[in-house]
């Protein structure tokens, strides 16, 4: 048994590249979860009384809810107790230069090809901008790049943990204002135990000098990654954010609840990218990430931006709809999504666009492909407020089936309280042709790099909109998820 | 060069190929003519070796290897090209990308190096020059949108870019007025016509024949040969009909 375990994770290894663990000491935060744990992980931050206590709230709430299960999932039950809630690599705590980082860290983050060290570009793209990295392991930000350069620019990038402690207004001013303690389940949960994740503040008229990027790995055993993003962008002010995120493959499932809050104030605008890979699990649905994110924009001000970008190729199960609450007048939401679900992966994910200001506009655009016995779901409500003046929006869901096991669902929401608003919504589903696949192979390409072609194909509005560093990184990953899916 | 014999296939079931031999050399273009309904893209769909096709009697070898064993890439790889019929739409995918992955998947398969983005972009704009399709239809996503002529052209383009030993033109001619049927004549001509190159032009009519010279021209009618000869049988099918000649 032991022997057959190993070579599907060999066969799965091929697959899924970043599957490696780290052998690094590290420090546990004690198994469980209780109001001591949520006091463990306050105290090794360093954190004020007032962060201690509004994650103390948080977790009060909590043990008040229960978990939703109106997605088209199917979630195992999930022991609580039967995880560790913190888990910080035994380093030095502050170190002066990058230099000092852990050699067996640094190590991990060159295999996965990310750039801790401050190089001008990402491996083996010519004429990339340069790219400021926050790199999270487990449950601690191990290094931020170029922050000398960015701190000139007046633009704060640092971890949440160090935000707490040195920008406590700022933080303080916005921390759960977009997502609110109680928002849901996952959202509460994280707001009790984050352990870190990401603070940008880009001040009035400050364009970002970089790409801004984050880095996620989970590395420990038994552990939950619940990071907390927080990003402002003052008026007249333009950010590019970047996050990427990747686990070993393990046989037990882990939980990764995230919560990122985006504020956008007038003419502000932030594009926020993620390419998400998340150990999936085996192709028989043994292992990977429950994948549980909360995220949130913000448009407070008028004729602010907000565009989300999404490549989900990972995780088990994927319950994610970053939002943009138009709040502003003149307000514009963006949400570009490609969700690959392959094997036993299940996926429920699309967006909200709320329209409470006037002249607001939005635009969804989402690809789900199905291969395998998975499911694909998309989910997205559009609103319109009775006080929201000439709103319009546009939706497109496209989906692909690469099997004939695998599902794939479109579940739109709309709700309109204003004449005005102007709304389409365009759906198609469709199945990969044997002529589109036969075509290609007759020119000289396999299977898999047919489907691959295809794929990218049917992606493509969405892929065009990363930035072109992870645009490579992305259309590989799909070709990649998909292996072995046909033929 | 491509020699079948005895070559029976059946689709869900049907037996389209009724036992057809013909051989093909190295500087010969044949012809096969026949009516609808005949086999005619049957045989060129099992010589690309698309799945669904199934052989059950006899064989197909190109350069003595046997070409059944492989699969439509490795076939491509072999030097064996189909143009299609209907050439298919693939949304999002520019033709330069998709003809550069495809050729240096050949050429990576026969332990080639592969063209730089440069060089590729030379090659094409060179291939659509010739053939006189517009340099921004390589940029556009493959034949989407094209019309009827243009997507043939592109089977050319394609092919000049490819540069097989062996193509199969299924009806390249349909769809074309009569200033691309010569410029796709050319094509074919100053692509294929060489000492080392054959071609098997499947055809209804003897128009595109006027532009390209068979050495050899084959009627093909419920799943067999049922005539072979040189250029003048074109003409004979022209003036005659199918049912008159072929029966």
């Amino acid at each position: 048994m032991a022997t057959k375990n190993a070579e599907a994770h060999a066969a799965v290894a091929k697959k899924y590249e970043w599957g490696f663990a780290t052998d690094i000491e590290q420090d546990f935060a004690p198994k469980g979860l209780n109001e001591d744990t949520v006091r463990y992980i306050s105290a090794k931050k360093n954190e004020p009384e007032w962060m201690l206590d509004w994650r103390l709230k948080a977790f009060r709430v909590w043990q008040t809810l229960e978990a939703p299960d109106w997605a088209k999932l199917n979630v195992p039950p999930i022991d609580y107790q039967d995880a560790y809630y913190y888990a910080e690599p035994k380093v030095k705590k502050t170190i002066a230069s990058l230099d000092e980082l852990d050699p067996e860290i640094r190590r991990t983050y060159e295999k996965l090809g990310i750039p801790i060290a401050e190089q001008e570009v990402l491996a083996g793209v010519e004429g990339a901008r340069k790219v400021a990295v926050d790199a999270v392991f487990d449950s601690v930000s191990v290094a931020t790049t170029f922050r000398a350069e960015l701190k000139a620019a007046g633009v704060i990038f640092l971890s949440i943990s160090e935000a707490i402690r040195e920008y406590p207004e700022l933080v303080k001013k916005w921390l759960g204002k977009v997502v609110p303690q109680r928002d849901n389940y996952f959202a509460t949960l994280n707001s009790a135990v984050f352990s870190d994740g990401t603070f940008v503040y880009v001040p009035k008229g400050v364009r970002c000098p970089m790409e801004l990027s984050t880095y996620f790995r989970i590395n420990a055993e038994n552990t939950g990654q619940f990071e907390r993003t927080l990003i402002v962008a003052d008026e007249g002010a333009y950010v590019s954010y970047l996050e990427g995120c990747t686990a070993p493959m393990r046989d037990e499932n882990q939980l990764h609840a995230a919560v990122v809050e985006l504020v956008a104030m007038d003419d502000a605008e932030i594009k926020y990218s993620t390419v998400q890979n998340w150990y999936p699990g085996d192709e028989n649905g043994v292992g990977g990430i429950y994948n549980f994110v909360t995220k949130r924009a913000l448009c407070q001000g008028r004729n602010s931006k907000v565009s989300w970008t999404q490549v989900e190729t990972g995780s088990a199960i994927t319950w994610k709809y970053p939002s943009c609450v138009l709040a502003g007048d003149g307000s514009v939401g963006e949400f570009y999504s490609v969700a690959v679900t392959n094997n036993r992966q299940q996926a429920d994910t699309g967006t909200k666009m709320i329209h409470l200001g006037k002249n607001t506009k939005s635009t969804i655009v989402s690809k789900g492909i199905s291969a395998g016995r998975s499911d694909n779901t998309y989910r997205g409500l559009v609103r319109v407020a009775a006080s929201a003046e000439n709103v319009r929006n546009f939706t497109q869901c496209d989906s692909l089936l690469l099997s004939d096991q695998c599902g794939a669902h479109t579940v739109p929401y709309i709700e309109v309280k204003n004449p005005s608003a102007q709304i389409e919504h365009e759906a198609t589903t469709s199945k990969i042709s044997e002529d589109q696949l036969f075509y290609a192979m007759s020119r000289g390409l396999d299977a898999e790099a047919a489907v691959a072609l295809i794929v990218n194909g049917f992606a493509r509005e969405v892929l065009q909109q990363l930035p072109m560093e992870f645009a490579v990184e992305a259309q590989k990953l799909l070709g990649i998820s998909l292996e072995g899916s046909v033929g | 060069m491509l020699k079948i014999e005895n070559l029976h296939a059946e689709i869900d079931g049907k037996e389209i190929l009724k036992g057809l031999s013909l051989e093909v050399n190295a500087g010969e273009i044949h012809a096969i003519m026949g009516p609808n309904g005949a086999g005619k893209s049957t045989l060129g769909y099992v010589l690309g070796g698309r799945p669904g096709y199934e052989v059950t009697e006899g064989s197909i070898t190109f350069n003595g290897e046997d070409l059944l064993e492989k699969e439509p890439h490795e076939r491509a790889a072999a030097g064996v090209f189909l143009g299609f019929q209907y050439p298919v739409e693939i949304p999002g995918v520019s033709n330069v990308q998709f003809l550069r992955e495809s050729l240096n998947a050949q050429r990576t398969s026969r332990g080639e190096k592969p063209l730089s983005g440069a060089e590729f972009l030379k090659l094409a704009r060179a291939q659509a020059d010739a053939l006189g399709l517009q340099q921004d239809m390589l940029k556009r996503p493959v034949n989407v949108g094209f019309s009827g002529g243009e997507k043939k052209r592109n089977e050319m383009v394609q092919m000049g870019i490819i540069d097989p030993a062996f193509a199969i033109l299924d009806e390249t001619d349909s769809g074309l007025d009569i200033d691309a049927l010569r410029i796709v004549g050319d094509g074919i001509n100053r692509i294929m016509r060489q000492p080392t190159k054959a071609v098997l032009l499947i055809t209804h009519y003897q128009r595109l024949l006027d532009y390209v010279q068979p050495d050899r021209v084959h009627v093909l009618a419920d799943g067999r040969i049922t005539r072979s000869g040189g250029p003048e049988l074109a003409h004979e099918l022209e003036r005659q009909g199918y049912a008159e000649v072929a029966a």
